[in-house]
């Protein structure tokens, strides 16, 4: 998914389901054949997931399919995981499948996290017997009531005939509107019994019908707005990307010359080199994005959602600013911040009606001046640029590691990350120029996201080079997917950002609980690290040792690297990039005590933020009107 | 607080009460009543649901995030000065040979019906506005309630108008 304005070739999931192919005749089948057909019929290429009692009808049929790819897991969080990254790396909606109770629930963690965050997926479950529902029957788990509140909606299907138009729905649900999961609820008899397959199924959906076409008169309001502040500021996120609108914003972005702030969401909607681009927003954003928000008089919020790691403190959040507010979904607009201008819509429409009318300011003489603000905004992003300090000992930086990673990658790299320091310092050290190359965890905060969802993108994505940027603790959470990787043909890269210890909680451990390191310790305790080259006695240098994830690697049919001294650091990610017949992990024993800078603590105005440890920047208020 | 009721018109499919009410305890808004039946088109179920919020926004965050479940027809907010809001309580009164007199002039001065009569208690049927069942009640308590059940509110606007023919014409559509 690398859209721009010009020329996305990339297929429309918002037509998908409901503008399927032409009519077929009505052929006598299986309900499970009719899943399978339907799934061909929607265009699911690949499938992640588990067999077991409840789905195994469906997988007869799924292993005749010439259309349907299925990737069989290693465990069903792996598949919703998988499913996601697959989604965010194509643009389509990501399918993972898995049996009845236990089976089911472990895609609970997945789904939760692919509604947080969005993402179009389809979640196919077997269930027991229609007859035997509600009995507390073997593997029986009322997963449609469990799924409720984490799914944008989910269907339990108990008749053969329901299949194809359910199946329709659920991919039409899932990718139009603000794009989230759905999950279908199949009881096992229904895939057993005989019916009549015919597609294109009538949906029956009188419920849903999403807003995508803005308000013509809040566009103008929006456009007089953002061509009268003084000190305007937009607000970029996940939604811009999902609506392939990066093209669009650029645009506009150079028409209005106002800056942009992309969220953890949204990185690579707006190249980071860009002039115009001030960084991200948030906890651990920019001193500069941080304080543009603060600072604004007008905050112009495109499919972002003034969630909490954005805002900080809300009362104290942007205090002079008027806020426009454009989301396809009307209950994010309002929700955290009272808007001025409320815009309802697809980003695509929002920004393409925006620069019309932005441009007819403009050619009646109104044109809005920043020059006085960008002085002030390069003033902080040249005080306070991002860095960090090359560790004392000489051991491995983090931050170094991850930033040499992203200069050394092919043109085109996916990144995905799992959650905690090293996501922040993926988000923060590897430049993204290009929409949909970071997928990450960000409204529910996964551990163990990195590993399944690399997988996904790569297998959406072969010709891409895949990187997972992981953490010692999150990669003990899902890297059995790497034997998937392994037997299946996706060779992804996998970075272990090695420090021995949990290290966003160690770091709130160190700042805000007397640096009592509570249950945060991966590592053995040992002062001395055998086959060390560096740090031996060290306690500042060890890592994660049990596992050897190098061996632990090998066993799993990869390759297996270390990397301890910032010497061998290139030639260690160059021998990784060089190895596309599997996949390849590197073990990148990194410093522990390295922390992530800027933060804005948790509970705290933005004002508050530290550019470094006691660090406070200092603002001129004159801006404070 | 302010209450407020809202008349949301919902596809009659199983599991969308549930929905419902999963949704208010998950954002953490209160339902004051709840009443749910099917309306002239069986296809439809109506849910009168009477909110308790803070001031406007959380109201709108209650419709906004109801309108967001697929199987949400329409929401319509009746305000009280424009439409017939009644409740139905069923009481059940301790009553003897020498109050049983005082409580059916109870009865008759609003206009409840007694609907069961036994040698301890009579059981009252009645209806209205909250209002007006608070006061009976009020007046009844001295009695002794024995038992008390009480309907939700159910909600109605005033005039010709009909809330369900837009919906029905989309559930035509879709069909």
């Amino acid at each position: 998914m690398t859209e721009q304005a010009n020329g996305s070739h990339h297929p429309q999931p918002r037509t998908r389901g409901a503008a399927p192919a032409a009519a077929a005749p009505a052929e006598r089948m299986t309900g499970a054949q009719s899943l399978i057909r339907s799934l061909e019929a929607v265009g699911a290429d690949t499938v992640f997931g588990i067999p077991g009692g409840a789905i195994l009808p469906a997988y007869d049929p799924l292993m005749d399919s010439a259309k349907v790819r299925h990737v069989l897991v290693r465990h069903e969080q792996g598949a919703g995981h998988a499913a996601t990254g697959y989604a965010q790396a194509t643009g389509k909606v990501g399918v993972c499948m898995a049996t009845s109770g236990p089976g089911a629930t472990n895609l609970v963690t997945p789904i939760a996290d692919a509604h947080m965050d969005s993402v179009p997926i389809v979640a196919i479950t077997g269930q027991v017997s229609s007859k035997a529902i509600g009995t507390d029957a073997f593997q029986e788990a009322d997963i449609c009531g469990i799924t409720m509140p984490i799914t944008k909606h989910n269907f339990l299907v108990t008749d053969a005939d329901d299949i194809p138009r359910t199946i329709a729905e659920a991919f039409h649900i899932a990718a139009t509107g603000r794009p989230g999961p759905v999950l279908v609820d199949i009881a096992k008899d229904a895939m057993q019994n005989e019916t009549t397959f015919v597609w294109p199924p009538q949906q029956d959906l009188p419920g849903y019908r999403p807003v995508t076409k803005p308000h013509a008169k809040q566009i103008r309001e929006a456009a007089r707005l953002i061509n009268e502040a003084k000190r305007p500021v937009l607000y970029v996120g996940g939604g811009v990307m999902k609506a392939r609108a990066t093209g669009e914003l650029r645009i506009l972005a150079e028409l209005t010359g106002a800056p942009v702030t992309t969220t953890l969401m949204a990185l690579g909607s707006f190249p980071d080199s860009h002039p115009q681009h001030v960084g991200m927003p948030g906890m651990h954003g920019d001193v500069a994005a941080v304080t543009a928000l603060q600072k604004a008089d007008l905050i112009v919020a495109l499919g972002a959602r003034f969630d909490d790691r954005v805002t900080g403190r809300l009362d104290t959040f942007a205090p002079h600013a008027k806020v426009v507010h454009a989301d396809i979904d009307p209950a994010e607009i309002s929700k955290n911040r009272v808007a001025d201008v409320p815009i309802v819509g697809d980003a695509r429409e929002v920004l393409a009606d925006l620069i019309v009318a932005v441009q007819a300011d403009h050619d009646a003489g109104r044109k809005g001046d920043y020059t006085g603000w960008w002085e002030h905004l390069n003033f902080w992003r040249n005080t306070y640029p991002l860095g960090y300090d090359l560790p004392a000992d000489g051991s491995l930086s983090p931050q170094q590691v991850i930033e040499r990673i992203g200069q050394l990658a092919p043109e085109g790299t996916l990144f995905a990350a799992g959650v905690g320091q090293h996501q922040m310092w993926a988000a923060q050290f590897i430049k993204y120029e290009k929409p949909a190359t970071w997928f990450n965890s960000g409204g529910a905060g996964t551990m163990g996201y990195a590993v399944p969802a690399a997988m996904g993108a790569k297998a959406g994505s072969p010709d891409s080079t895949v990187w997972a940027i992981d953490g010692d603790g999150c990669f003990q959470m899902t890297n059995q997917e790497l034997v998937t990787c392994a037997l299946n043909n996706i060779p992804i890269k996998v970075a272990i950002i090695n420090n021995g210890a949990l290290g966003m909680v160690r770091q709130w451990q160190n700042l805000f609980y007397g640096e009592r390191f509570s249950n945060t310790v991966l590592h053995d305790g040992a002062e001395h690290v055998p086959g060390s080259t560096q740090g031996v006695g060290s306690i500042r240098n060890r890592g994660t040792r049990v596992p050897d994830f190098v061996k632990l690697s090998e066993a799993m049919g990869c390759v297996g690297l270390r990397c301890e001294t910032p010497d061998e650091l290139d030639a260690v990610i160059a021998k990784a990039n060089s190895i596309n017949d599997r996949p390849v992990v590197v073990d990148f024993i990194v410093h522990e005590d390295a922390m992530v800078w800027p933060m804005v603590a948790a509970g705290t105005s933005n004002d508050e933020i530290m550019a470094a440890r006691d660090v406070r920047p200092d603002f001129s208020d004159e801006l404070d009107d | 607080m302010s209450k407020h009721t809202l008349s949301v018109l919902v596809e009659n499919k199983p599991g969308v009460l549930a929905r419902i009410t999963a949704l208010f305890s998950r954002r953490g808004f209160n339902i004051d009543s709840l009443a749910v039946g099917t309306t002239e088109h069986p296809e439809i179920s109506r849910i009168t649901i009477v909110v308790n919020v803070l001031d406007e926004l959380p109201l709108e965050q209650v419709t906004k995030q109801l309108n967001k479940l697929v199987n949400v027809l329409k929401i319509v907010e009746l305000d009280p000065a424009s439409a017939v809001q009644r409740e139905l309580v069923l009481v059940k009164v301790r009553a003897d040979n020498d109050s049983r007199s005082q409580i059916t002039e109870i009865v008759q001065l609003f206009r409840a019906k007694t609907v069961d009569v036994s040698p301890e208690a009579v059981t009252i049927e009645a209806t209205g506005g909250a209002d007006k069942l608070e006061a009976m009640l009020k007046m009844l308590e001295p009695f002794g309630i024995k038992e008390l059940v009480q309907s939700g509110t159910i909600a109605v606007g005033r005039g010709a108008r009909s809330i369900t023919d837009r919906s029905l014409r989309a559930l035509d559509r879709s069909a």
